[in-house]
């Protein structure tokens, strides 16, 4: 059989892959940029996810100081 | 950087913003070559030019039943040990388990129809297949009903263990049911029945998707971690105004 048989369906076929792959990489990619966008506004906000120290990290604070 | 410690998503948000770029270059270099060895391959005596649909077929089946494989031992991951990075991984694995499920359903079709002169028959190992990408479509509509991540973790996970019987359904339906569908030839106990020309540039390109398939899966499971974040914000902002 000809290499060039059925090159409508092969074409076609790796049109496809093309497209889902495409599709996969722009939403990981514009997803991601969506996502750092929308924290960074937040902590713009001064909004962070430890507003206030823990208490191990008030305990390590104050062990510095200590040893200072 | 041993594996427990990327259990913790700030460790994991490094370890993925040092290893993607790397990964998606190698991936890259990977489709050179294997796209490469696919059109150099020499034509099936049966199939003729048509095997070439075989290269981008077979690895997208692979990879549509190893994505579901994954985001169950993820389930098991959210269910019995609630690792931190369990339901993220099922949550970011779904989307790509069903573009390549897709993928090897419409290859398929488009193969289909040169060599058995149709684009679709309800076979078993095709309707399987369906079956999965529809799970995959059920998995995505739950995540996106239930608001609160951890519930809408739990009734996933029980829904990918249940849909995880599909899994021996499609990989054994050729030889339970008389199909259309040919059956195994690169995976059996008494040898590939495939010609290496053929045979090799095929895990080539699996090995290509593969790659493909887990800087993809890196790269969304850090989206979802930094979406995580952005709504623990927005919730601690919520409180504070009101």
């Amino acid at each position: 059989m000809e290499t060039t048989a059925h090159i409508d369906f092969i074409a076609a076929s790796y049109a496809a892959a093309v497209i889902v792959v495409g599709a996969l990489i722009a939403w990981v990619v514009l997803d991601y940029r969506a996502q750092r966008r929308k924290l960074a506004e937040l902590e713009m906000q001064g909004l962070t996810r430890r507003a206030t120290p823990s208490q191990g990290e008030r305990a390590i604070e104050r062990a510095n100081q200590a040893a200072k | 950087m041993g594996l427990s410690d990327l259990a913790n998503p700030t460790r994991f948000l490094k370890f993925a913003n040092r290893t993607i770029p790397w990964l998606a270059g190698v991936t890259v270099l990977a489709f050179a070559f294997a796209i490469e060895r696919a059109m150099l391959a020499p034509d099936d005596y049966q199939q003729g030019a048509t095997v070439k649909i075989m290269f981008l077929h077979v690895p997208s089946a692979w990879l549509g039943m190893l994505c579901w494989g994954l985001m169950s031992v993820a389930a098991l991951g959210t269910l019995v040990w609630r690792h931190p990075l369990a339901d993220v991984t099922a949550k970011a694995a779904a989307p790509i388990g069903a573009a390549f499920t897709l993928l090897c359903l419409a290859t398929g079709s488009l193969w289909g129809r040169p060599e058995w002169g149709t684009y679709w028959v309800w076979d078993a190992r095709l309707t399987s297949e369906l079956i999965l990408l529809l799970l995959y479509l059920g998995v995505i509509a739950l995540w996106r009903t239930v608001e609160d991540p951890s519930r809408a973790a739990r009734a996933v996970a029980v829904l990918t263990l249940v849909g995880a019987i599909n899994l021996p359904i499609i990989k054994f339906s050729v030889d339970w049911w008389n199909t259309l569908h040919q059956g195994a030839s690169v995976f059996r106990l008494d040898g590939s029945t495939i010609y290496p020309t053929i045979l090799i540039p095929l895990f080539i390109m699996a090995a290509a998707f593969t790659l493909l398939f887990a800087t993809l899966l890196l790269a969304a499971m850090r989206n979802e971690i930094l979406r995580r974040r952005v709504r623990t914000l927005q919730l601690m902002q919520a409180s504070a105004a009101s």
